[in-house]
């Protein structure tokens, strides 16, 4: 996720990332990580700490002063089998939750202009 | 492409989901407008789909059971086509402008497996969590791709480049494609969005250090999608 500071905003990390912010830690699936403390009431987060504790990269473009904070690392791509939420405008511009789709089988499928 | 499919598997219960991995989201639609889908086709300028679910090339499929728990995860997927085009013949034709022929011989040469791909696709809408091909959740997180450091690093410097590019610092984008491309090779995404970008032919460019006909070329045309791993679940 991009950040303009070091300070991340807790609703936009768990949409962003599909980690959920719990008393005990930062959880995705069955997996916690403990933070440093209880950050599931604070306001906000500090990427450091996510980026240390989840092993996210926090990357930085020192000419246009922002910063990417990447996936965790922990060995696979996914880390739960449990669908992440990903919230996606279609072509009309209406936005699509991927969750909306329970209740069916869904097929989703990456393709390119180019 | 996927329409016919759709059109099929929907009344047995299954919905497809397109998206599109395009920064530039205007490049897609006209794609999208000109087939009238009736299946949700959505567009994803971040590629956050790549990090999400660990997809790195197109067309990448992944399988979503009813609760919403994944039951395959991205791996090379193809509709049928009753047709398939012919690359080698178009390569030959005298109208191919010369810097598209090496690239049509090389599509000729990737293993597609779209039969293969389809009857487990239709087992799975035909028996749900009883299909050899549906996993337990164990086995998609250990069959999803790998994501280390590098792969981690990568999906975070394309993020940036994407971010640089469509918020008008443009200049600043390719260093960190550059990056992307030198810790995840694997992934075609990064690669071939970024080549498109310089060059429509995604043919060598003073930007990136590399091009579809030479990266293709390295590994081999049939290893450009993997393998499909249709052997049985091991665990239920």
């Amino acid at each position: 996720m991009i950040l303009k500071s070091l300070e991340v905003d807790p609703k936009t990390f768990e949409q962003r990332t599909g980690w959920a912010l719990k008393p005990e830690g930062a959880c995705k699936g069955q997996v916690c990580v403990p933070l440093a403390a209880d950050v599931s009431g604070a306001g906000k987060l500090d990427a450091r700490l996510l980026s240390e504790r989840l092993g996210m990269p926090l990357i930085r473009d020192d000419d246009a002063g922002v910063w990417c904070l990447g996936p965790e690392a922990m060995g696979r791509a996914l880390t739960s089998a449990r669908a992440p939420e990903l919230t996606l405008p279609d072509h009309t511009g209406n936005q699509f939750r991927l969750s909306s789709l329970r209740g069916q089988k869904a097929l989703i499928v990456t393709w390119s202009s180019w | 492409m996927w329409q016919a499919l759709r059109n099929e598997l929907h009344p047995k219960g299954l919905e497809i989901v397109t998206v599109a991995l395009d920064v530039d989201a205007e490049a897609a639609r006209p794609w999208i407008e000109q087939t009238k889908p009736n299946h949700p086709s959505l567009i994803d300028s971040a590629h956050q789909i790549d990090e999400l679910f660990g997809v790195v090339n197109v067309p990448n499929g992944v399988w979503i059971d009813e609760d919403g728990v994944i039951v395959r995860p991205a791996e090379p997927a193809w509709p049928e086509r009753d047709t398939p085009p012919d690359w080698q013949k178009m390569a030959d034709s005298p109208d191919v402008p010369e810097q598209l022929r090496e690239t049509l011989k090389l599509a000729s040469n990737i293993r597609i497996q779209p039969k293969e791909y389809l009857a487990a696709l239709r087992d799975w809408v035909a028996n749900g969590k009883a299909s050899q091909y549906a996993l337990s959740p164990e086995e998609v997180v250990a069959r999803s791709g790998p994501r280390g450091k590098a792969e981690a690093e990568a999906a975070a410097r394309f993020e940036l480049g994407q971010y640089l590019w469509r918020s008008g610092r443009q200049e600043l984008a390719p260093k960190h494609w550059r990056e992307a491309h030198r810790l995840q090779p694997a992934n075609w995404t990064y690669k071939r969005q970024a080549w498109t970008l310089a060059d429509p032919f995604q043919g060598p460019s003073e930007l990136y250090d590399s091009c579809w006909v030479n990266d293709v070329r390295k590994i081999g045309a049939e290893n450009y999608y993997p393998p499909l791993d249709l052997s049985p679940a091991r665990t239920k």
